[in-house]
């Protein structure tokens, strides 16, 4: 898993731990308590501690769990896995007035090599074992969003002979985007409720 | 435009009495109604004759007409990009009668003739593979008939047991409901399979 350093979040628990000053590891767009409150000035402080810290060491302190969790929440890799509509708000997501990938949400290719799979779109039952499929070949952890009304529970299609109600029906989904499409800052704001779910549930052991 | 449309039906009408039935010129567009056995003879004309030239197929479809004795429509549409002018062929079919394919008239009929007789099940003879085109592997029925109902017969669900998507029969957790209140068809008589809710009532 690739880790690239996104900038150092603040949390009062973290900066408490071991009496010094120890470094949060998180994501830093995150909608952190202490980071949303805080002032500039403050941001400043702790970076400047943080870098006196570094330059008389020579290293800093963390746990394992949250430099896990960082990385987890840093670089979750989503398989481009569009069935509907939904897709081109997918798309759009990713372009550069939204860029997912400042948060390291990459699209990749391959289910192998993937952490996230966004349904976006209809999913009818000829499309179900496929679906399937593809998130058993993700590696874990694996989690899904289920992205619009046709995934979340059939939507439009509800009543149709075709369609799955709900992509819960086949694979487990970690959040909803609710909205027929949803725009792309609604895939935004549950991207980051995922960062946010993973940060919150992260242990190794899923 | 309608000069040229009643020109041809004329020219069908002389070169083709046995295949022609009757034809109609309404908002502009022609509609030939041809004998179903017919049908390739009247496509191939349309397609060779040079003050015709329909080479270009646009669609095939049909209808469903459940009260009738015969009970299909088929709905052929060509374009003739040379005269710039479209026509609509339409051919009835009994439920078990067999239509003739035009796949070695038009080879992109293929495709369609495949979906015609997914959606409605009407069968084509001399078709190179008429398998279903749109609906599940082991689909049962015709959804565009208007016996068919809405929800089908059954949906998938993953068994966590099985390792793999199930088939149950349709169950709705939801009743279904009309909201048209409006429509003058009132919506359909029958209850869906799967709707307990309904059933109660």
């Amino acid at each position: 898993m690739a880790v690239t350093p996104t900038g150092q979040g603040t949390e009062a628990k973290t900066a408490a731990l071991g009496g010094e000053m120890v470094p949060a590891a998180r994501a830093s767009l995150a909608p952190s308590s202490a980071l949303a409150t805080g002032a500039g000035a403050d941001k400043d402080i702790f970076a400047r501690n943080l870098s006196d810290e570094l330059a008389d060491k020579g290293f800093l302190l963390t746990t394992a769990d949250d430099v896990i969790n960082w990385a987890r929440t840093g670089s979750l890799f989503w398989m481009t896995f569009g069935l509907a509509c939904c897709a081109v708000e997918m798309m759009h997501t990713s372009m550069p007035r939204y860029d997912v990938e400042r948060f390291g949400f990459a699209p990749r290719a391959s289910p192998r090599q993937s952490d996230v799979m966004i349904v976006a779109g209809t999913l009818t039952n000829k499309m179900a074992p496929a679906l399937r499929k593809v998130y058993d070949q993700m590696p874990e952890p694996r989690y899904v969003i289920s992205m619009g009304s046709c995934a979340n529970g059939g939507g439009y299609y509800h009543y149709s002979y075709s369609v799955v109600r709900g992509c819960d029906r086949v694979v487990p989904v970690d959040i909803y985007v609710p909205g027929c499409p949803p725009t792309a800052e609604a895939l935004l704001y549950g991207i980051l409720q995922l960062q946010r779910k993973i940060r919150r549930t992260g242990v190794i052991a899923r | 435009m309608s000069e040229a449309l009643a020109e041809i039906a004329v020219l069908m009408e002389a070169r083709l009495p046995e295949a022609v039935i009757s034809h109609e010129i309404a908002v502009g567009e022609l509609t030939v109604m041809v004998a179903l056995d017919k049908i390739p003879d009247a496509v191939k004309f349309l397609r060779d004759d040079p003050s015709c030239q329909f080479t270009t197929m646009i669609d095939i479809t049909g209808v469903d007409w459940p009260a009738r004795e015969q009970r299909f429509d088929l709905v052929y549409h060509f374009l003739s990009m040379r005269q710039n002018l479209r026509i609509r062929l339409k051919a009835r079919v009994r439920e078990d009668e067999i239509a003739p394919s035009i796949t070695d008239i038009h080879p992109c009929a293929d495709w369609f003739e495949r979906e015609v007789f997914d959606m409605y099940g009407v069968l084509f003879s001399g078709h190179p593979d008429l398998r279903r085109i749109l609906t599940d592997y082991g689909f049962r029925g015709h959804p565009l008939r208007k016996d068919f109902p809405t929800t089908g017969y059954v949906e998938v669900r993953y068994d966590e047991e099985a390792k793999r998507v199930v088939y149950e029969p349709v169950k709705l957790t939801q009743d279904y409901r009309q909201f048209d209140f409006m429509s003058p068809w009132e919506g359909a008589e029958y209850i869906l399979p799967g709707d307990q809710k309904a059933e109660a009532k």
